[in-house]
């Protein structure tokens, strides 16, 4: 079987992106009907540290109780996985896979600047995923829940967030250029 | 319609429903996201260095047509903002927690959720970011305790919009916010032209049509403006249930919808000193009595514990009762007599607080109920329409035994309860949180 007769999800052709503008529209309409429909807006980071409790809970249940934080999700019989934001989370693994396959765009590769080794950039996209999520959880929320939610609705403190973030990755860009340029 | 939905605001294991309308709003973000380029750690980070900006023009876009789109469903009176979830501000966790998230962004090259979008396509720095997320994420919850009060009080300044912030008229912000997107899509193309060495003359022209239609709806969302206190108030429905006992078999039990005015009629959200003094009592529920007569008259005689909040003031502390007290909250509103506390109910039912009651006969009834053996207090034969009908010789406010009755004393009391309580949302739920 040759690749151009195969109807393998994983080497069909690779398209190109939407135009951004149009990718924004449509974004725009998701986090619309989110909040017309149930409320809320978009997120991921409440997902991530709720999984977090769901496991400490399962390995270490006394520790939940000593722990302020963890207790908020996880304290008694609270299930931290019962939230809306566990199943968008998981939804959004699925989006993006989705989109990936239809779009040939599923790989298993490595997306870095030109001038580094993969075992850098693995080590750099470890750490600042570390980086990230413990501002995210200090911020109360990340882009999605924070920047995009809290962006439309015209929450105060969410445009501070935004421009907060932008301008904490503007200002340590030039230091790391070597990464990307 | 009214929307949101009531039973989708939370996900609810009675409702299997749901977990599958929150799990294909996120594989609509997740999509949307990837198809934009997110899942490409390049394309994000290629936005600090000024040679592509898809960040900022997805993000704005998705902004300010969300942005108009919900304050236009608001002005129509579809959808109601007191039931959408604003983010609370805490301004100094946020700034830093911000700052910390740019570090972030900038080093790992993602951000949490196109960090799902790169890995679920088979990218391993996104696989990465995303568990050196749980990481961040579990670290954060370990030292929390070393500054939760700094996290939780510093700037803290709840529901805020920025309308409130500035003073003016939602329909303005959604006109300057969206020109100003567009001034910063105009800005960033021109980065691209001189970083990115694009040709701009390839753009679509389309995306000039696009800025005109948001030009004119957000003048329109403007233009139409917010739904008047009364207009909310005439949609405002309660649901009561009524049994009717059968002989021989299970009572009948009726649903009925009342509006407010029918509430009022039928004496529904009228409660008695009794069931408002035994509120205390209840564990399921936190009630805050608001006192909405004169502080000259809150000064001479009030329950204690009991605010006052002037009619006059009221709506000044709406944000407040939305976005603070505990959703088991009932709101327990008081005047010499009726009249000012219906006027004052009126008004906070078409703000969409929740749990409101009327104490029935007010703080007059109280005292004839709880007060009647207190000889310093004689009744004022002349009092008028919601007056204080009692004579007193100082302004004790709460010091008077009846303000604070004995619970042994009334212990077993008896009256027909009229407090159903509705936990329409838990505030933690709401949000990234």
């Amino acid at each position: 079987m040759t690749t151009q007769t195969r109807k393998s999800i994983f080497n069909r052709p690779e398209k190109a992106y939407v135009h951004p503008y149009f990718g924004g529209v449509v974004l725009g309409i998701v986090l619309f009907l989110a909040f017309l429909l149930t409320g809320n807006g978009l997120g991921s980071s409440g997902a991530t540290s709720r999984i977090d409790a769901a496991l400490v809970d399962a390995v270490a249940p006394s520790h939940v109780d000593n722990t302020p934080y963890l207790l908020k999700m996880a304290g008694g019989d609270k299930n931290p996985l019962d939230d809306w934001i566990v199943p968008v989370f998981f939804g959004a693994l699925l989006g993006g896979f989705t989109s990936g396959a239809f779009n040939g765009r599923l790989k298993i590769m490595t997306t870095k600047g030109p001038n580094i080794s993969n075992r850098t950039r693995w080590l750099m996209s470890f750490l600042g995923g570390v980086i990230f999520l413990y501002g995210a959880r200090m911020a109360r929320g990340c882009t999605s829940g924070q920047a995009l939610s809290g962006g439309a609705t015209l929450a105060a403190g969410s445009w501070v967030i935004m421009f907060a973030i932008f301008g904490g990755a503007y200002a340590l860009a030039y230091f790391v250029r070597k990464l990307w340029l | 319609m009214n929307f949101p939905l009531q039973s989708f605001i939370a996900v609810n294991a009675a409702n299997p429903w749901t977990y599958v309308l929150f799990a294909a709003i996120g594989f609509a973000f997740g999509y949307t996201l990837e198809m934009s380029g997110f899942g490409d750690s390049r394309k994000l980070a290629a936005q600090f260095y000024f040679t592509e900006l898809t960040v900022l023009k997805v993000m704005f876009t998705a902004i300010a047509v969300a942005m108009v789109l919900l304050f236009g469903a608001v002005g129509l009176g579809i959808l109601d903002f007191s039931q959408v979830w604003v983010n609370p501000t805490y301004l100094a966790s946020g700034i830093v927690g911000g700052l910390i998230m740019g570090v972030g962004f900038i080093v790992g090259g993602f951000c949490p959720t196109t960090s799902l979008a790169s890995a679920s396509t088979g990218k391993i720095d996104g696989m990465l970011f995303m568990l050196g997320g749980f990481v961040g994420a579990f670290l954060f919850g370990e030292t929390e305790n070393y500054f939760s009060n700094w996290y939780n009080n510093a700037g803290y300044y709840g529901r805020l919009t920025l309308d409130q912030v500035f003073n003016i008229p939602v329909g303005a912000v959604v006109v300057l916010v969206v020109l100003m997107a567009l001034f910063m899509f105009w800005g960033g193309e021109q980065l691209e032209r001189i970083f990115g060495k694009k040709d701009l003359s390839k753009e679509p022209k389309l995306r000039l049509a696009g800025a005109a239609i948001l030009i004119v709806a957000a003048l329109a969302v403007f233009v139409i403006g917010n739904p008047s206190l009364e207009e909310k108030y005439n949609k405002v429905k309660f649901t009561r249930t009524e049994s009717i006992p059968q002989v021989n078999a299970d009572p009948i039990v009726n649903t009925l919808t009342y509006t407010a005015d029918e509430m009022l009629e039928n004496r529904l959200v009228f409660i008695t000193s009794a069931e408002a003094f035994k509120a205390k009592y209840n564990q399921s529920m936190n009630p805050v009595y608001l006192d909405v007569r004169s502080e000259s008259d809150y000064n001479l005689y009030h329950i204690e514990n009991a605010v006052n909040v002037p009619l006059e003031r009221l709506t000044e502390v709406i944000p407040v009762l939305l976005s603070e007290p505990p959703a088991n909250s009932v709101f327990i509103l008081m005047s010499n007599d009726e009249a000012a506390a219906t006027k004052a109910w009126k008004t906070l039912v078409g703000s969409s607080v929740q749990n409101v009651y009327i104490l029935e006969g007010g703080v007059n009834s109280w005292i004839a109920f709880f007060g009647k053996d207190d000889k310093t207090l004689q009744p004022a034969p002349k009092a008028g329409d919601d007056q204080l009908g009692y004579i007193f010789p100082a302004a004790l406010g709460s010091q008077y035994e009846s303000c604070d009755p004995n619970p042994q004393e009334y212990e077993t009391l008896e009256f027909e309860a009229k407090i159903i309580l509705q936990l329409k949302r838990d505030k933690s739920g709401g949000g990234c949180g």
